[in-house]
């Protein structure tokens, strides 16, 4: 296991490089002028010129890429372009808010989308498995901000249950917060649950006419130890590798949920960042996504290991 | 007492709930406010971002300020003269001006603020350029010499937009012009609570107790600047949507824009006043002049003859109560408004604009129109104009970007083939035409003008006779006459001005009508 986990921390070192290397190429080729954002149309080509060279952006491609490089190696994100704030300062006030969000997501989703999924298997072509089928070709379909929109509607203004917009710290007042984060948890969760109980389903399926699950009736199981006991755990490996995948998902999913319920994660950072061409911001966000999704792989290979002690790495 | 597994889950639900009423206000009265944009730079002197203005005229004080009338008042200075051969200005400040630190506003502080100024406003720099010398004559008195005539001095001072004249210390204020700004020290009505500061997220006020206000009432952005609440917080709402939901339900008290569809969303919720704003937006048709066909007077006269403001008013906002047709340059309702030299009858002419393409050797040439996709008041505009070229034979392609990399491609006067475009459109507020000066839309310098790139000598010489001209009767006859050439020489095509709307909870008065939003005078009940 110790092995597994030295070997990815080393590949991440080049997929960070290359991640690197293209947000700094696509931001740099792509149009657009930050010091044109900064100082306004109405600043003329003198004063442009010298926020781009205070900015460094008067330098060779190549200088700007190798100072960059450099600075990172150090551990050094850069400042904000824009507000003069450090980025790493800057990722990190946002990530709370967005780290709670995701997990309160991923919770709702594993509580509730698997056992779905499980039961529409169990009771396969029963109306049960047409409305969980129904119901994750509507989580599918509709854009989560059509769905953030309705529960504001109706959960907010009409019924008065849960606040429009804003967050609130869980570590400060854990049940404002669970005010707040009810309705964005559930938004983005419902694209995720859709996902995760359509594959649970299909998973299942395929489990649930093995020979080891009719052995398990034989020996007078009753049903619902044979699903959850037998059927499910051997069924878990599609289940984790979807969830893992789901992350990417959720990181898009993130951006819209937190402009629509107003949310100061780093969604909108990202998001406000590249309009801006923040690129100091834009950078280590991509970088700071990069080494996020390199994680969560590594913690689903080690899941993997858990859940099936037959793999072997 | 036994209670079952529902009864429970009820009971916790309702204690739950019980508990998410929204936070009271803890001792302090707090107005909540929406505002247009997000905060992220602070220095006003570096942007001319309008969310950095409005951030700046709660914190710094101003010499001058506009009135409702956008006339010219004396803010922070109580007493003026002017030299009978009119080359030198000296002003008094009235008592008890302090910054947020604790320190007096002296002469001192002025002049090293009309300096850092002077190297950045478009005002500033001809200003810059015919002054011989500033001094201080005292703690709170200073002088302006100057080797000419210098007429908009006032109107220069009261800048209400791009760059304002905020005073700040002198230590600030001395610092090398372009550094931008970090520390936020003003002598305004209300200090800046750096540590809430989030960068595009939120940021707070806090009263200035010590603001020692005009006694004349508030009106615009002059008069007393008189403050009812204790803190200020301002929450950047990127979906304005949700900003409307927010209002409904009172988690803010105030909601500095939203459009004229957006505004049905509120009426009839006897919680939410809704109202017009003070200043209205103006939509531009701008060509650029560097590079043909539109370098061709001919063929920007013949656009000319099929615009028609109703037309693009009609189409892109609809709500009569909501737009204006305005003939005037420097704004509707400005001191120096005026209809000279308004070609637009109200109806296309065709058969003008097809004869005045012929007239110009016009060869069918293709133009290309760029246009933002990601900002609402510029979408109906390109589509518009596509089907009016199209009506007297120029073909079109629109160009669709997103905001930064319109702005980065409108500054360039090169060929279409080198990156450049043929016409696009502009949006102004109100407050940043009324200047001859300061009005973008009448740099004439060429390639070194504001985008579009009017190349017109005659006009900058016009702004050089306004400039020295300190006569109001007669700086009025010269921008006649510069409004006259511009529509001659179609340096633009104005659209029409349109109004967005403010909304406010019913337990909010007092709110100041202004072209820029202020929150002195508000009270909340």
């Amino acid at each position: 296991m110790l092995r597994l986990i030295a070997l990815r921390i080393a590949m991440a070192v080049p997929v960070m490089l290359v991640v690197a290397t293209i947000v700094f190429l696509l931001l740099r080729l792509s149009p657009g002028d930050p010091a044109l954002i900064i100082a306004g149309e109405s600043a003329g080509p003198e004063a442009l010129a010298r926020i781009r060279s205070q900015m460094g952006l008067d330098q060779p491609l190549v200088v700007q890429y190798f100072t960059w490089l450099a600075a990172i190696a150090r551990g050094d994100l850069g400042f904000s372009i824009l507000s003069k704030v450090p980025v790493l300062s800057l990722i990190f006030d946002r990530l709370e808010p967005t780290l709670v969000l995701a997990l309160s997501a991923i919770l709702i989703t594993v509580v509730i989308a698997v056992p779905l999924g499980a039961v529409a298997a169990w009771r396969h072509n029963s109306w049960i498995d047409r409305a969980v089928m129904m119901l994750s070709v509507v989580g599918f379909s509709v854009p989560a901000f059509v769905i953030g929109y309705i529960l504001i509607l109706l959960l907010s203004v009409k019924a008065d249950l849960f606040p429009v917009q804003g967050y609130v710290s869980p570590f400060e007042d854990p049940l404002a917060a669970l005010r707040h984060l009810a309705l964005p948890s559930l938004t983005l969760a419902l694209v995720f649950m859709a996902l995760i109980s359509r594959v649970t389903r299909s998973s299942l399926l395929e489990v649930l006419g093995e020979d080891f699950v009719r052995t398990a009736r034989a020996k007078g199981n009753v049903e619902r130890r044979v699903l959850w006991r037998h059927a499910l755990p051997n069924a878990a490996v599609p289940i984790i590798t979807v969830i893992g995948l789901g992350i990417a998902l959720l990181i898009s999913g993130v951006v819209v949920t937190e402009s629509v319920f107003n949310l100061p994660g780093v969604g909108r950072l990202t998001i406000d960042a590249i309009l801006a061409r923040d690129y100091p911001v834009v950078q280590g966000l991509m970088l700071f996504f990069a080494l996020i999704y390199v994680g969560v792989n590594l913690l689903i290979d080690i899941a993997y290991v858990i859940v099936d002690p037959r793999i072997r790495y | 007492m036994l209670i079952n597994r529902r009864e429970a889950l009820a009971l916790s639900a309702g204690a739950l709930f019980a508990t998410m009423n929204p936070a009271r206000a803890q001792g302090k009265k707090t107005l909540r406010l929406a505002p247009h944009a997000a905060l992220r730079v602070l220095d006003p002197v570096v942007t001319n971002a309008y969310i950095t203005r409005n951030h700046a005229f709660m914190v710094y004080d101003t010499l001058f300020a506009v009135d409702a009338q956008y006339r010219p008042q004396p803010q922070m200075v109580k007493e003026w003269s002017i030299s009978p051969d009119k080359l030198a200005y000296t002003f008094t400040l009235r008592d008890g001006l302090a910054f947020h630190d604790g320190q007096p506003v002296t002469a001192a502080d002025c002049i090293a603020s009309i300096a850092r100024w002077a190297k950045k406003d478009v005002i500033g720099l001809r200003l810059a350029a015919v002054t011989t010398g500033m001094e201080a004559l005292d703690d709170k008195s200073f002088r302006i010499s100057l080797k000419e005539p210098f007429g908009p001095m006032f109107e220069a001072f009261a800048r209400p937009s791009s760059i304002p004249l905020y005073v700040m210390p002198k230590r600030i204020a001395d610092l090398p012009a372009d550094k931008v700004l970090e520390e936020v020290v003003g002598s305004g009505p209300f200090r800046f609570l750096p540590a809430e500061f989030r960068p595009g997220v939120s940021w707070a006020y806090e009263r200035n107790e010590k603001y020692v206000p005009r006694s004349e009432p508030a009106s615009g952005l002059a008069g007393g600047k008189v403050v009812k609440v204790d803190r200020v917080e301002v929450v950047w709402f990127p979906s304005r949507q949700t900003a409307i939901n927010a209002l409904a339900k009172g988690e803010i008290d105030l909601l500095e824009s939203l459009n004229a569809d957006q505004r049905s969303l509120l009426q009839g919720n006897k919680d939410v006043v809704v109202r017009r704003k003070a200043g209205p937006s103006a939509s531009t048709i701008r060509f650029n002049w560097a590079q043909p066909p539109f370098d061709n007077l001919k063929v920007r006269q013949a656009v000319q003859a099929v615009v028609t403001q109703q037309d693009y008013m009609d189409a892109s906002i609809g709500d009569p109560e909501s737009y204006q047709i305005c003939p005037a340059f420097f704004g509707c309702g400005t001191p120096l408004e005026t209809a000279i030299g308004f070609p637009d009858t109200g109806k296309p002419n065709l058969a003008k604009a097809k004869a005045l393409l012929q007239e110009a050797g016009y060869k069918g040439e293709k133009v290309v129109i760029i246009t933002p996709g990601d900002v609402a008041s510029f979408a109906p505009l390109a589509p518009l104009t596509q089907q009016l070229l199209r009506q007297i034979g120029i073909p079109s392609e629109i160009q669709t970007m997103e905001w930064s990399a319109f702005l980065a491609r409108r500054a360039k006067p090169e060929p279409v083939a080198e990156g450049g475009w043929n016409l696009a459109h502009a949006v102004f507020d109100r407050i940043d035409l009324i200047s001859p000066l300061g009005n973008l839309n009448f740099d004439a310098r060429g390639k070194a003008a504001y985008t579009g790139f009017v190349d017109d000598p005659e006009t900058e010489a016009l702004k050089g006779r306004y400039q020295r001209e300190t006569d109001p009767a007669k700086q009025k006859a010269i921008v006649e006459e510069m409004q006259k050439r511009a529509y001659q020489q179609v340096f633009y095509i104005p659209l029409g001005t349109y109004f967005d709307y403010e909304a406010f909870r019913a337990t909010v008065s007092d709110y100041v009508p202004s072209a820029v939003m202020v929150a002195w005078d508000v009270s909340k009940a």
